[in-house]
């Protein structure tokens, strides 16, 4: 149970640090046993030694570059476009507290729509290259933009504008120095859950339907059978997608405080 | 904000007054851009208007093995949402309710919750096979994360004064469970279950996506590779209504059982 309050932190968070480390060297363990010892099927799941070998070949030999660009280069479309439609359209049905009743629900419950489902509608238009996974990564990211930032937009407290204005601030001041300072933080979280989820989207589509980027590799892959030089691309790409987040969480806390 | 300025006449008045209504001719208007389009500017092979995908929906239906792969899908949500809530409330208590345990495990569990998933999906059709078994785990590994957190930090809000209250007074551990911790724990245990439903969605409609030979997924392609827009687009369209709903039922049960915080 819960039980005690008094903290102790150096010594708690050193004793679960290490409960940590020897949880993932166990989980490591296991799975090397498994692997060699265990009799489980080498197609199933692959020497760690060999991920590991594999792993510094991908990375050694460079051959992952060009799959990265072509991702980071989807991602980075996708995104510009999400956030250029999702700011804009945010910020004009914000200054009406109308609007914001007539749209809110509406991109509410399209956002509860699941829209890898018009993947492949997507493949449809676009065909199988980039533009299918910009318009994929594009349409996911959009929503949580334009929602935060129309929350983050509308709900800035009246007595801070009133004052502001009775006070003779411009339009451009009102915006620079009341509005924005206010809404930032909610539009913030709005542009790293829009990057996180346009990054799961852009490799998710290349997962299903595409000819070239990491998630394709890694289909490639697992259909080849080469386990262990899938699992090291697996290995890179969460590694990679993990970086990505853990600098969009960064920036949105640096925004945050400033 | 800044209210819009009051209009003149009445159709103005009435649709200031009804936000809904000006929603309801959004709505439309979309959809008459898109018949538009179809109709005029668009391949026919690409897109087709929303009044033939309408008028199509029962050929869609009567499409032999339509409906069983809609039941097929239907039933590989149900399942993984059973199983991701179970498990998730199950490891969301047992991280949750020990600070030691919390501070190490939660970390991982977050870490794992940030993952890009849809990378293993491979490994799943490998591990799992084409049928609906990859389709419930995945769905399973995407659902029973948001749950995990949610319990977690439902747990976690919960004073102490109150389990050393119940305990004081003799309360059992089941006692203290059903009386306290629970009631706790309801309404962030709702928003995640809403979290998971979502996930789920995703998870399984993924591994649809990836490879199907019964379910949603095997349509979609088939209809994709035809290029059967008209059907593709009344496929999608049913299942979008129904994550809607799915997603409704969750909130309002949400909503729901959230109601003695505020009382």
């Amino acid at each position: 149970m819960v039980g005690k309050t008094g903290e102790r932190p150096s010594r708690d968070a050193l004793a679960s640090r290490l409960i940590q480390a020897c949880f993932l060297v166990s989980l490591v363990v296991v799975w090397y046993l498994a692997a060699t010892r265990w009799g489980v099927n080498r197609l199933l799941l692959p020497n760690p030694l060999a991920v590991y070998d594999n792993l510094l070949d991908i990375l050694q030999s460079g051959e992952f570059i060009d799959d990265l660009n072509t991702t980071l280069g989807e991602l980075a479309v996708a995104f510009a476009i999400s956030v250029t439609c999702g700011l804009t359209l945010g910020y004009l049905i914000s200054r009406s507290s109308y609007w914001i009743e007539v749209f809110d629900p509406l991109f509410a419950a399209i956002y509860s729509i699941p829209i890898i489902l018009f993947l492949p509608l997507f493949v449809l238009f676009f065909g199988l290259g980039p533009p299918s996974k910009i318009a994929l990564g594009a349409s996911i990211s959009f929503f949580p933009i334009v929602i935060n930032t129309i929350a983050g937009f509308g709900h800035v407290d009246r007595l801070l504008v009133m004052a502001a204005r009775s006070m003779g601030a411009s339009n451009y001041h009102l915006f620079h120095h009341v509005l924005l300072p206010a809404a930032l933080p909610v539009i913030l979280t709005g542009l790293r859950m829009g990057f996180t989820t346009a990054l799961l989207s852009i490799i998710g589509s290349e997962t299903l339907a595409s000819l070239a980027g990491l998630g394709h590799r890694i289909v490639h892959l697992a259909e080849a059978m080469e386990m262990a030089r899938m699992f090291a691309y697996i290995v890179f790409v969460v590694a990679i997608a993990v970086t990505l987040n853990t600098i969009v969480s960064t920036l949105e806390a640096r925004g945050r405080r400033n | 904000m800044v209210a819009a300025a009051p209009r003149r006449g009445f159709a103005g008045r009435v649709l200031m007054r009804r936000p809904w209504l000006a929603r309801l001719i959004v709505i439309t208007a979309l959809f008459a851009l898109w018949e538009i389009a179809a109709r005029g500017f668009v391949d026919p092979l690409f897109l087709s208007p929303p009044s033939q995908v309408i008028a199509s929906l029962d050929s869609v239906f009567g499409t032999r093995g339509v409906p069983a792969a809609l039941q097929l899908t239907l039933f590989e949500l149900t399942v993984a949402f059973v199983l991701a809530v179970a498990i998730g409330l199950v490891l969301g208590l047992a991280i949750g309710l020990q600070p030691l345990v919390r501070r190490s495990f939660f970390p991982i569990v977050l870490l794992l919750y940030g993952m890009p998933q849809v990378t293993i999906l491979p490994l799943f059709i490998l591990f799992f096979g084409i049928g609906a078994a990859s389709k419930i785990a995945f769905g399973v590994t995407h659902g029973m994360f948001p749950v995990t957190v949610t319990v977690v930090a439902g747990v976690q809000n919960l004073k102490p004064i109150l389990l050393i209250g119940a305990r004081s007074m003799g309360a059992s551990r089941w006692q203290i469970f059903r009386y306290v911790i629970f009631p706790h724990m309801v309404p962030s245990f709702f928003a995640g279950m809403r979290l998971g439903m979502s996930g789920v969605l995703l998870g399984v409609l993924l591994a649809e996506l990836y490879v199907s030979i019964a379910g949603i997924g095997y349509f979609t392609t088939l209809f994709t590779q035809n290029f059967d827009p008209t059907k593709l687009l009344g496929l999608i369209g049913v299942l979008a209504v129904m994550a809607i709903v799915l997603n409704a039922v969750v909130r309002r049960a949400e909503a729901h059982f959230a109601r003695w915080r505020t009382e």
